[in-house]
């Protein structure tokens, strides 16, 4: 295809702010940045949304009961609040779960609810929890209760931690735990993340001792299997002889939390939900932590391959390079078929806290440029790399979120790999305890935003004239109604898994269809008709 | 019945904020506006668009912890003001959630301050607030408190004008369509209050829209006070929260009450009282509709008859399938709301004299749980209901027919007709068809011809 000319991305930034107040221009002005791979440029991220500014982002809650705790399927995840909350988290994230056989537990497909009635408000929910606790208990016997606080119950002083100690004591043989998790607190669902990973981790995680076997011990972080993708990924690592302890959270169980601590390496995929977690885990067990991406046939490829080089095992080296090989010919006989018709073609992606960067690598594989990214809800570290942890300013929506104190644990710290191993490792090119996040991985010259409201994806698409718009169901049809094709990458447009070599293959497909869609030939988009007489301006606080 | 539990699970409801945006997304050139946490927004938005398939834009006051404890005034205002820049609305649509509610905001006094101290020099939009909060009723609730509190606000008095409301309960955007085609045909000039059938299902833009064409204009809210009459379609909702039991007492517009008009003797009651207050007899359209549903009634007569069906959702909807159901030979064992009005085993006694002989049971304030339950006793040969009862469907073998809100799990669940004779042919023919499929599916032989 012919070769576009593209507008200068500093021009962009400039017509995209330019119809701002003074004080929000400066305010977004820092969240749209033009990258440079090899400067880092700083990016405003992890900022509480101007009210009124419509949003993509969700609450803590979401972030806590929906992403991190739902796709575990035998913890029953009861929500104290009214009705609303627990029925729009009802399986809309599209997790999925394999029980042990038809009998096998999976509280996943309900919704459990103290539904909340005006007189709880006024006296007390507390007593109507308890009840619900017992019920759910004699009911299914699970082997844990995850009770999930709602906006009001933080209001009204409903003790939900009191409430699920008293409970587990009577139980005796259900652990019982609560979350904290109202939507007020917090900037966007990363402070459900982070508040969910703080109580599965101080009442799961190191349960259970005993060794389950493997040579090759690790666990998944961070993969939440949407549309099957733990499925590729578990495949994968079976065939490589790879054992998984536990999966965080994708298609796991309550055990595999209680046992992960037996694990030799922690490997993350979707660093800004489950850092938190992997570095918890290495303070009180030892256990070293690195990133992967088994987003892309590449990527999968190298995440294999460095999960082997962290065992310093040759044989495992040697399997993974087989399975590499056995798995290449079909991605290969996909994409040489489908790359013509893709290669050119222009993206943009703004999902996320993963997904934004990890996609990039599906699009780079289909000759696609990535033109803008960003995340709806990641921090500085997520886009310019961990280094900066240091100098993140802690505003007062983080300070209300919990830091642990972790210290190493007497009996069962017991750590993997000295330090002149790891830095070893290091030497070798294998980044421990590290990411370097999105930017150094995006081209001179791309758009980075944060937190991109409505009006600046509009503008961004008359500017840009993508081909492929990533986000999710809140913007889908806004975008399409201007022909462009939105991928949804929260629920993978009910496809999918993406995850490995076979999703690899069902994303090449996948997109091939949308971008080459004759449908969009249908549509007049609204910049040939008229040039736009969008505006806007905001007030900030 | 009662329920026994305390807990709630698989709930057969929403919450009260989303059905009040909703009324205000089908009020022309409005954008719906939650005072709460911005999770309210963004969770009704997803749950709304994956029905309706459509942009919905909600906006939020953005709480954080600070506004829970000292109260949501600041955030109400900036982002009001940031939504009047940015969408230049004629109207917000402000609803409350259980977070601004269990704080005790007096939303009232803040719109107040708030128009008070804005610029002269910069247009305020009106903004009509209703309270919904979570804690109390379920969505169709929110849903009549919006419209209760759009002609607390806008409706004024007059001379009486031919001018008739309707207020048509929250149907499909199909639906909506179908009733304004049908006032048209007899020259009756109306309100309808929503109108979101062009809003929640409309074409590729071509231009930019802020917010979407379509909606009851303003000015047409504006005269709801002279009609000649008002018409709800509703058997549930008490006076002092109707729309039109407002009209009727603060200006004296005489109201008309039925059940949503599905099956031909509820049609029937609306057509003959748009008759009587057109003055002009039936068009020959609806003559024709109504004698192809009497024949379709009589051709599929022998599918439908002593089948069993379990009907669940809103109350009026069930009330309304119930009446229909009994017209095809179709006995609903069970009808179910996860709503709780209280009068519908009230309504449902009034509509089928042989409710009680037949054994119908009714139960409201339920949840899919309980449903299941019954279901095991009852076991119908079909479900009626929106997409939640999927999993029952599937766990039990009961084929299901899908109609209301939501539907996320079938295409085009915003273009499903449910309404007069017209919907009533399509839900129809999609009950039977659903019969045949399911005996097919089920037959060994592998019939074509069935």
């Amino acid at each position: 295809m012919e070769s576009r000319i593209l507008p200068d991305p500093s021009a962009v930034k400039e017509e995209l702010i330019k119809k701002y107040p003074p004080k929000v221009a400066k305010k977004r002005g820092k969240a749209i940045i033009v990258n440079d791979p090899e400067e880092i440029p700083q990016v405003q991220a992890n900022i509480r949304t101007i009210p009124g500014i419509i949003t993509q982002r969700g609450c803590s809650y979401a972030g806590c009961k929906g992403v991190v705790l739902g796709p575990t399927r035998d913890i029953v995840n009861l929500v104290h609040g009214p009705i609303g909350c627990s029925f729009y988290a009802w399986l809309t994230r599209r997790n999925q779960t394999r029980p042990d056989g038809p009998e096998g537990e999976n509280f996943m497909t309900y919704c459990f609810s103290t539904d909340m009635q005006e007189e709880h408000v006024v006296f007390g929910g507390e007593k109507k929890l308890k009840q619900a606790i017992q019920e759910a208990y004699d009911l299914f016997h699970p082997k844990a209760i995850g009770i999930f606080s709602t906006c009001p119950v933080g209001l009204i002083g409903d003790d939900v931690h009191a409430v699920a100690k008293e409970m587990r004591e009577k139980l005796g043989d259900c652990n019982v735990f609560g979350f904290s998790c109202e939507g007020y607190k917090g900037v966007s669902q990363s402070a459900g993340h982070h508040i969910a990973n703080n109580q599965v981790f101080k009442h799961v995680v190191g349960l259970d001792d005993s060794d389950k076997g493997g040579k090759f011990k690790i666990n998944m972080l961070g993969e939440y299997n949407i549309g099957g993708d733990a499925f590729e990924i578990e495949r994968l690592l079976e065939k490589c002889g790879i054992t998984m302890v536990a999966s965080f959270s994708g298609n796991s169980t309550i055990n595999q939390f209680e046992n992960s601590h037996t694990a030799d390496l922690n490997v993350v995929m979707c660093h800004r939900s489950i850092n938190y977690m992997a570095e918890m885990m290495e303070t009180k067990y030892g256990i070293p932590w690195m990133k992967v991406n088994f987003i892309g046939a590449e990527s999968s490829a190298k995440s294999l391959r460095r999960i082997a080089q962290y065992f310093e095992d040759d044989e495992l080296m040697a399997r993974v390079e087989e399975v590499i090989a056995e798995e290449m010919p079909a991605v290969s006989s996909v994409i040489e078929e489908i790359y013509p018709k893709t290669k050119g073609k222009l993206a943009m992606l703004f999902v996320g806290g993963s997904r934004a960067h990890h996609y990039q690598e599906l699009f780079g594989e289909l000759g696609m440029e990535t033109l803008s990214a960003g995340y709806e809800f990641g921090h500085r570290d997520d886009y310019e790399g961990r280094r900066v942890i240091p100098n993140i300013k802690i505003d007062a929506d983080s300070k209300n979120i919990e830091e642990l104190k972790v210290t190493a644990d007497p009996g069962k710290y017991r750590p993997r790999k000295t330090e002149e191993e790891l830095a070893k490792l290091k030497e070798a090119g294998l980044d421990i305890r590290d990411y370097e996040g999105m930017m150094p991985d995006m081209k001179k010259g791309s758009l980075v935003i944060d937190d991109i409201s409505h009006y600046e994806s509009e503008k961004l698409i008359e500017l840009y004239k993508p081909d492929i718009f990533c986000a999710g169901i809140k913007e889908k049809y806004v975008v399409q109604k201007m022909g462009v094709p939105l991928k949804q990458l929260h629920s993978y447009d009910y496809g999918g898994p993406y995850a490995g070599f076979t999703g690899a293959i069902n994303f090449y497909k996948d997109i091939d269809r949308m971008v080459n869609s004759r449908v969009w030939k249908l549509i007049q988009a609204p910049w040939e008709e008229a040039p736009s007489e969008l505006e806007a301006d905001y007030v900030t606080q | 019945m009662k329920t026994a539990k305390t807990a709630t699970q698989n709930a057969c409801k929403l919450c009260n904020p989303l059905g009040a945006c909703l009324a205000f997304k089908g009020i022309e050139k409005c954008v719906p506006f939650l005072h709460g946490s911005q999770g309210c927004a963004t969770y009704i938005r997803r749950y709304l668009i994956s029905h309706f398939k459509e942009p919905v834009d909600i906006a939020s006051s953005n709480f954080n912890e600070d506004t829970a404890v000292f109260g949501g005034s600041h955030n109400l205002k900036l982002g009001l003001q940031n939504i009047t820049k940015q969408y230049k609305p004629e109207v917000i649509g402000i609803a409350t959630t259980c977070l601004s509610e269990t704080i005790g905001d007096d939303v009232d006094m803040i719109l107040r301050e708030y128009t008070e101290n804005a610029d002269p020099n910069q247009p305020i939009p009106l903004m009509i607030h209703a309270s919904t909060p979570s804690y109390q009723g379920s969505h169709i609730d929110g849903f009549h408190a919006a419209l209760r509190a759009t002609v607390e606000k806008l409706a004024e008095g007059g001379p009486k004008q031919n001018l008739l409301n309707l207020f048509p309960n929250m149907v499909s955007p199909a639906d909506l369509r179908y009733l304004k085609e049908i006032l048209e045909n007899f020259s009756l000039p109306s309100v309808i209050l929503p109108d979101y059938s062009e809003t929640l299902d409309g074409g590729p833009w071509g231009e930019y829209h802020r917010i979407p064409k379509g909606g009851t204009p303003l000015n047409t809210i504006l005269k709801c006070g002279t009609a000649a009459a008002s018409i709800e379609f509703t058997s549930i909702l008490a006076e002092d929260k109707s729309p039109a039991g407002y009209l009727e007492e603060k200006f004296g517009v005489p109201h008309y009450r039925f059940c949503l008009p599905i099956g031909i003797g509820q049609s029937d009651k609306f057509f003959e009282l748009l008759e009587r207050l057109s003055e002009k007899p039936m068009p020959e359209r609806y003559e024709d509709e109504r004698r192809r549903l009497v024949d379709a009634y009589a051709d599929g007569h022998k599918y439908v008859f002593g089948k069993k069906a379990i009907v669940y959702g809103e109350e009026d909807l069930v009330i309304a399938l119930t009446v229909f159901l009994r017209e095809i030979g179709i006995t609903p064992v069970l009808c179910v709301s996860g709503g709780k009005s209280g009068f519908l085993k009230k309504r449902l006694a009034e509509l089928v004299p042989d409710l009680d002989n037949l054994g119908i049971q009714v139960r409201d304030g339920a949840d899919f749980v309980d449903i299941e339950e019954e279901a095991k006793k009852h076991k119908p040969d079909l479900l009626i209901g929106n997409s939640k009862g999927f999993t029952m469907s599937r766990k039990n073998r009961i084929p299901m027919i899908r109609v209301g809100f939501p539907i996320h799990d079938r295409f085009g669940g915003q273009r499903l007709h449910h309404i007069g004779y017209r919907g009533t042919q399509e839900l129809f023919d999609r009950i039977v068809n659903t019969v045949i499929e399911h005996r097919q599916n089920s037959s060994p032989i592998g019939y074509t011809y069935m």
